[in-house]
């Protein structure tokens, strides 16, 4: 067997998620790509969470919805899931609280005998499954250590209980050579890739899905030499991100659609002023607060559209953690190259869902911004041809006046008819340049089967899931990385032999397909899936094999 | 140096008589005075909001960042985080500041930025031609509330000192000279500092004759702006309705500002990339 899929779940509280980041680190180890999926409600304790830990033999962002293994630490689990267990499944469950068939374990009396918190079943149940894989029980230790910073000989004893348990059937997993990789979030990566593009400050305010990347990043601020702010609003956010932006610090945000919302007044401040700042836009369900801890693509035109009056925006969506090192770095460099603001895309899936790393560290570095030669009387919007004029900040010899007033050369207001016809010019020159920049980048991926006349074009996290059907159905699949500007000549260019084009997405309206009509592209057919779920392997398999 | 060097091209639009006219002539005699004390004339930054205030940043010759209405305070922090050696000083109207505004207002205070906010305090939107501000006094008649404001009116400086300001002083147009000692002092301070400027609009609401008579000094009657008690009690004296309108430093203590506290040494220009091994190694 070389590929395994894990069901663990349980209450918010019982550690669903670190037992299912102690499973990733188990097939890690044995060679294996892991991904993981969470799924939990809006609450702290109680209600019902389970993560799904995917164990193949080459890197996966998807995962079924049919299972090997549950482990279940309540009775929903099994109750729930029970139905999606794999014919030869197995279920371990802790006996002294949930009835089913299996192998039952007494979790709550191991955790009590030792005096542990309930917790740890999470860990006790890790050595059960690690006895029913055949793993060595060093290998379990190893795992403890590396996931569990509190009471390490504590976990790894009453895990060698669990291990120790007599079961009858085993699952015979074979040990692959790939080499262990970081296992890491999509919000970490983003945050990664940004301060290996120099920046220097993450402002944020608390908002699932986005709210990781203030985590990851205040937990490490002082080993990567930055800061974290937490303000008092997204309105302060993202005005304060501008304000670090003009005096010459790389700064970015991060949020979710409500946060975006109150943020859009500063994109178009960043729009006329021309700061360079990176918003990353993680969707969750709306309108409004709509399912905050579930998974949406429907904010594109919202991204797209975001702030008021006409200027250059630039939105790019990454399908994995590997794109989401490259484009957030990518992002940070474009928003100080083009001097204008830059919108990641990212979705609950992507943002918190786990997966194996294969970037390296050297592949981005921040790239150079146009900056003022010190020579003559600084004006910071000169007319360039390209657009972009020269950066100078406050302190050097220079006065540099940055406005949200329509402005000269200088920055002072203006409100005469030349004046006001040469700035906008100015700004909208930078779209030509962006486009003549990117001609030769990379701005669209292309997976299966190259010569398929069926062409499946997804976004996002949702590349994830379409590029494995494609690959296993022998079909073509497309991934826009830029949104705006829209690589349209792109993908003309992939589906110029196309008989059929499907847009697969996460929102209930088809915003990619729209996107494309608008382009003059025709797509033939949308799958679409807007219950906060992102698709399944098996889900996507059916609904292109109905069609 | 000459306050002349601190000129732009830009023509004034201010309304003859306009307070704004004393509020800008103090500070730049504030700013000259401090490069002739050794302040560098580079590292001056003036940040502003919408409305008539705002247009300052038009006519001096300093670095500024023309901002969004209510939206001056986030960029200053933002500017103070980027380089501390940086001089900071916001100027917002009244409705900016403490409507639009006022979450942030409250937090600078809180936090204590190392920054300094100025308040053109007309007590009158001008610029939108006429309406109630958060200061204007009960009963005033204007464009949205013609049979008069039934709100009572927000009194700034008493707010501050509870938010945790660390430097809260009131002055008045007509008193170039507190005003421009005032200014100093505000930006030499380390940590936020809040002035409450009372400046009459000659054309929506003429106030000038009122706090020439109203306005005293402070020091006239040994306040000790190190007593937080004493400094709300002074702060309470004026409500913003009629009456003796207390001016000079109300408060002033020292205390860490955010930026020090926040970034303990850290340079957020600096150049230098951090490695990220050391983090991903503890992923595997």
């Amino acid at each position: 067997m070389n590929e395994l899929s894990i069901l663990i779940g349980g209450k918010a509280g019982d550690g669903v998620k670190l037992g299912a980041n102690i499973l990733a680190r188990l097939f890690n180890r044995l060679g294996y790509y892991p991904f993981v999926y969470e799924d939990y409600p809006s609450l702290i304790r109680g209600g019902h969470n389970f993560a799904i830990v995917r164990a193949a033999d080459k890197p996966v962002a998807a995962n079924y919805d049919q299972f090997d293994i549950l482990i279940a630490l309540n009775q929903e689990t099994v109750d729930k899931h029970k139905s999606n267990l794999n014919k030869g499944g197995i279920i371990i469950f802790d006996s002294d609280s949930v009835k089913a068939q299996g192998i039952g374990v007494p979790l709550t009396k191991i955790a009590q005998d030792n005096s542990l918190p309930l917790i740890v079943r999470n860990i006790i149940s890790f050595g059960v499954l690690a006895n029913v894989l055949n793993v060595d029980f060093k290998t379990v230790e190893d795992c403890i250590k590396s996931a569990v910073h509190k009471k390490i000989d504590e976990n790894i004893k009453v895990a060698k209980e669990g291990y120790s348990i007599k079961i009858g059937k085993k699952i015979n997993l074979s040990k692959l050579k790939n080499p262990a990789k970081p296992l890491i979030t999509g919000n970490d990566a983003i945050a990664f890739g940004a301060v290996k593009a120099g920046l220097k400050a993450l402002i944020a305010y608390p908002m699932t899905p986005a709210s990781s990347i203030l985590h990851t990043l205040a937990a490490y601020q002082d080993q990567l030499k930055i800061a974290a702010i937490h303000p008092e609003n997204e309105i302060a956010v993202a005005i304060m991100a501008e304000g670090l932006a003009y005096a010459g610090t790389r700064s970015m945000v991060a949020t979710s659609g409500g946060g975006f919302a109150l943020m859009t007044e500063a994109i178009s401040l960043a729009g006329q002023a021309e700061f360079p700042v990176v918003f990353i836009l993680s969707q969750r369900p709306g309108p409004a607060t709509g399912v905050p801890t579930y998974t949406s693509q429907g904010d594109l035109f919202f991204a797209l559209h975001a702030g008021h009056g006409e200027f250059l925006k630039i939105v790019l969506a990454p399908g994995n953690v590997d794109q989401a090192f490259q484009l957030s770095a990518d992002a940070l460099n474009l928003a100080w190259k083009f001097q204008t603001p830059v919108i990641l895309l990212t979705d609950k899936h992507l943002s918190e869902s786990t997966y194996a790393a294969n970037f390296k560290e050297s592949q981005v570095k921040p790239e150079l911004a146009n900056i003022w030669n010190k020579k003559g009387e600084y004006k910071r919007y000169s007319f360039a041809k390209d657009g972009v004029s020269p950066l100078a900040f406050p302190g050097d010899k220079a006065v540099v006046k940055a406005t949200s007033y329509e402005h000269d050369e200088f920055g002072i207001t203006t409100e005469d008819i030349d004046p006001i016809l040469n700035m906008v010019n100015k700004r909208l020159k930078k779209k030509e340049s962006i486009i003549k920049y990117l001609k030769n980048k990379e701005t669209v991926k292309v997976y299966g089967n190259k010569n398929s006349d069926t062409v499946l074009i997804a976004w996002g996290s949702t590349i994830g899931v379409v590029r494995e059907i494609s690959e296993e159905l022998n079909l073509k699949a497309i991934q826009p990385l830029f949104l705006e500007p829209f690589p349209t000549n792109k993908i003309n260019e992939q589906i110029k032999n196309a008989k059929k084009v499907i847009c697969i997405e996460v929102n209930a309206t088809g915003q990619l397909a729209s996107l494309l009509k608008n382009n003059g592209i025709d797509v033939d057919k949308v799958i679409l899936k807007f219950d906060g779920r992102p698709i399944t392997l098996n889900e996507l398999k059916n609904k292109l094999k109905a069609k | 140096m000459k306050i002349d060097e601190l000129k732009t091209n830009a023509v004034n639009t201010w309304c003859p008589g306009c307070g704004n006219f004393g509020l800008e002539r103090a500070f730049k005699q504030a700013v000259a005075e401090l490069v002739d004390e050794g302040f560098n004339l580079n590292e001056f930054v003036m940040l502003s909001g919408i409305g008539c205030h705002a247009k300052i940043v038009d006519y001096i010759k300093l670095n500024s960042f023309y901002s969004l209405h209510g939206r001056t305070i986030p960029p200053a922090t933002g500017i103070k985080l980027a380089n501390q050696k940086l001089n900071v000083i916001s100027f917002a109207g009244d409705g900016d500041a403490l409507g639009e505004g006022l979450a942030h207002t409250i937090f600078a205070a809180k936090r204590n930025s190392n920054i300094t906010l100025i308040i053109h305090d007309n007590r009158i939107y001008g610029l939108t031609t006429g309406q109630f501000t958060p200061t204007s006094p009960k009963g005033f008649k204007g464009r949205s509330t013609p049979q008069g404001s039934v709100e009572d009116p927000m009194n700034p400086v008493e707010l501050m000192i509870a938010s945790g300001a660390t430097f809260v002083a009131r002055t008045f147009t007509g008193n170039i000279n507190q005003m421009k000692e005032i200014f100093k002092q505000a930006i030499k301070h380390k940590g936020f500092s809040f002035i409450d400027v009372l400046q009459p609009c000659f054309t929506y609401f003429n106030t000038f004759a009122v706090y020439q008579k109203d306005c005293y000094d402070i020091m006239e009657k040994k306040h000790d702006p190190s007593n937080f008690n004493q400094a709300i009690e002074r702060a309470r004296e004026w409500n913003y309705n009629g009456g003796p309108i207390p001016t000079g430093v109300f408060y002033k203590i020292d205390k860490p500002s955010f930026e020090e506290a926040e970034l303990k040494g850290k340079d957020l220009r600096s150049k230098d990339i951090a490695t990220i091994s050391d983090i991903l190694k503890t992923k595997i």
